[in-house]
């Protein structure tokens, strides 16, 4: 009798996450097969090409590897400056590192196009950078550098951080070494949660990219969004599928790696 | 600048002095005041107290993790080390929760203050493998962190903390965090590897036969200061004051009046050796003294000088503790052979030895 309830409760359960699953996954769907149909409007009968994917590689490759550039930059700058200021704020622990990480954490409350526009209205007028793809850059890392910090920070608190340091500091490890051999490894389950938010983040940002971009400085949301507003729909959706083609590997990837790389606190995911 | 050359083997650490060393945090909190000590080369010297005592602090202060108020100097053999950080005073440090590396083996966390040293591979090694052998851990080098018991992290602690021959050994709480059974084995091994070792360290406790078993001086302390400084048998004999007494091991106090020769109770009278001299505030005659509830013994009832009403009995096994009603102002706790038959409600007579009653000062809460 039992059994059968579970049965049906199962049943329901799974009945409503799939159903929740496909509200969430059929339009990405159909919006991935209108980029490989002939004719949306005709439907799928009209037939299936490439066509329109390859328009969109010949039109928007710069910009898909723009995205990447930009990505792994906004990674490499937010673990050289994110990791050792987690450390420095974590040790400190006072009023002032408080105020700091706060302060860190703001552009998460920031629209983006208010950051965007205090960046245009600071280092608008100087030219060469302001044209140049480092200037989305620096608002990439100013939106994603809370995401690193904080999760580093998460770790640090969670596995006494503090001790391990004074530890090794009383085994003659100067402050340097310390971080190479005990803070960073120890950290890694928090580095690698923030440098998959990081990359994903600085992938997929539109709002800061759109008002910092130049003509020559699109990324890839950005020319989604070029595209969707002067192409035909089915070469916007073939962008869509390029799109999907790209990151969802590249996320599949690093969460593999962030599960072997757990790291040694039990914090494996 | 290190202290002491990493190789040299015959260390046996250094004198330590503490001289007027206090600490006031940055919120104000006062947790030690002025301090002066001094640590013999090769001398176990344990600090005993209550939590917030300032034992850690005092320990972290030697150790180089917290720098003492203007003033406060830390002397290694004499050389001034108040403002050489940790990791160039050359101490060994065991932490309570052990801070142990987990990214780490057991080798290489023992290995690490070598490495650290620019010690070679080799003699690393061999320093690995006697340390492994000292602290018993044999067949656990190649073991992550996570995967060693209580036990076993704390005798790794211990030999990473000794590898590297520090000038002082730290131990700060280092048996707090296992349990009971397991505490008492490893205190009788850590009093062995310090007596080979020979090595100067300092130990925090709260724990008063830890103190006793390990330290070859105890301090007292409380609230930020020295209560009393003295071999086990010096605090646990001779308190200092009443919170000593306390503190250390179970102690009756009773308040009672002093008159040629013996002390008035309201039980009767016990012979007591004169006092060398009464402290201040007992010229009235009234003073503070302290029995050991085991020097006190029981007599026939019929010829009592000192006599009380049995109260509770408990049967511990070696011995039993019990309650005496009416002997003095307070209840006093009698420590019995456990063959002794006595139950609630016997009338029975109080014997102490005049030496073993101790006047302490009658002002101190």
């Amino acid at each position: 009798m039992t059994t059968m309830r579970d049965r049906l409760i199962f049943a329901a359960q799974l009945a409503f996450t799939l159903l929740v699953a496909a509200f969430l996954i059929v339009p990405a769907v159909l919006s991935m097969t209108a980029g490989v149909t002939v004719n949306y409007f005709r439907g799928i009968e009209s037939g299936v090409t490439l066509q329109w994917v390859i328009e969109v590689w010949q039109l928007y490759s710069d910009t898909i590897f723009r995205s990447f550039l930009i990505a792994i930059a906004t990674l490499g700058v937010t673990l050289i400056a994110g990791v050792p200021a987690a450390y420095a704020l974590h040790l400190r622990n006072d009023r002032l590192s408080r105020t700091i990480e706060e302060i860190i954490t703001l552009p998460l409350a920031i629209p983006g196009l208010a950051i965007a526009l205090a960046l245009l209205l600071t280092y608008g007028g100087f030219g060469d950078f302001r044209r140049s793809w480092l200037f989305i850059l620096v608002g990439h890392v100013i939106f994603t550098l809370p995401f690193m910090v904080r999760s580093v920070l998460a770790v640090f608190g969670a596995s006494d951080i503090k001790t391990l340091d004074e530890g090794a500091a009383s085994l003659g490890a100067l402050p340097w070494r310390r971080f190479r051999d005990v803070i960073v490894p120890n950290a890694r389950p928090g580095i690698l949660a923030g440098s998959l938010m990081v990359v994903t983040l600085s992938l997929g940002e539109f709002n800061l990219t759109w008002m910092l971009h130049t003509p020559l400085t699109k990324t890839l949301p950005v020319g989604l969004a070029d595209s969707y507003a002067s192409m035909r729909l089915e070469v916007a959706s073939a962008y869509t599928l390029v799109f999907f083609v790209m990151i969802v590997p590249l996320l599949v990837a690093m969460q593999i790696f962030a599960e072997r790389g757990g790291g040694p606190l039990g914090l494996r995911r | 600048m290190i202290l002491q050359d990493s190789r040299n083997t015959s260390g046996h650490g250094v004198a330590v002095r503490i001289e007027n060393c206090a600490k006031t945090f940055a919120d104000g909190t006062q947790a030690l005041g002025p301090v002066t000590l001094d640590v013999a080369r090769g001398e176990t010297l344990v600090l005993l107290g209550p939590s917030g005592c300032g034992k850690t602090t005092l320990l972290r202060i030697i150790a180089g993790l917290e720098t003492p108020d203007a003033g406060g100097r830390v002397l290694f053999n004499k050389t001034d080390v108040t403002r050489v950080p940790i990791e160039r005073r050359n101490v060994g440090m065991v932490f309570q929760s052990y801070a142990l590396f987990p990214n780490m083996t057991v080798a290489e966390n023992i290995g690490y203050g070598l490495k650290i040293r620019g010690v070679a591979e080799a003699e690393r090694n061999a320093r690995i493998a006697e340390l492994v052998e000292l602290t018993g851990i044999e067949g656990l080098e190649r073991r992550r962190i996570d995967q060693l018991s209580g036990g076993q992290r704390q005798r790794v602690a211990l030999a990473r903390a000794v590898a590297v021959r520090p000038s002082v050994l730290l131990l700060d709480e280092p048996l707090t965090a296992l349990d009971a059974a397991l505490r008492e084995r490893l205190r009788g091994e850590l009093n062995r590897l310090l007596r080979a070792l020979g090595i100067t360290a300092v130990y925090v406790t709260h724990d008063q036969s830890e103190a006793m078993v390990l330290g070859d001086r105890i301090v007292v302390m409380r609230k930020g200061a020295i209560a009393q400084v003295g071999t086990p048998r010096d605090v646990y004999f001779a308190p200092a004051s009443r919170f000593v007494a306390e503190f250390v091991g179970a102690a009756n106090i009773v308040e009672a009046a002093y008159e040629t020769g013996s002390l008035r109770l309201p039980g009767g009278t016990i012979p007591i050796a004169p006092p060398p001299a009464m402290h201040d505030g007992q010229a009235n005659g009234r003073v503070v003294a302290m029995i050991r509830p085991e020097s006190i013994k029981l007599v026939p009832a019929a010829s009592c000088a000192l006599c009380g009403l049995v109260e509770s009995v408990n049967f511990i096994g070696d011995k039993q503790k019990a309650s005496i009603a009416g002997a003095a102002e307070k209840s006093l706790t009698v420590d019995l052979p456990n063959t002794v038959a006595i139950k609630v409600g016997d009338r029975v007579g109080l014997a102490i030895e005049p030496g073993e009653i101790r006047l302490l000062p009658g002002d101190l809460a």
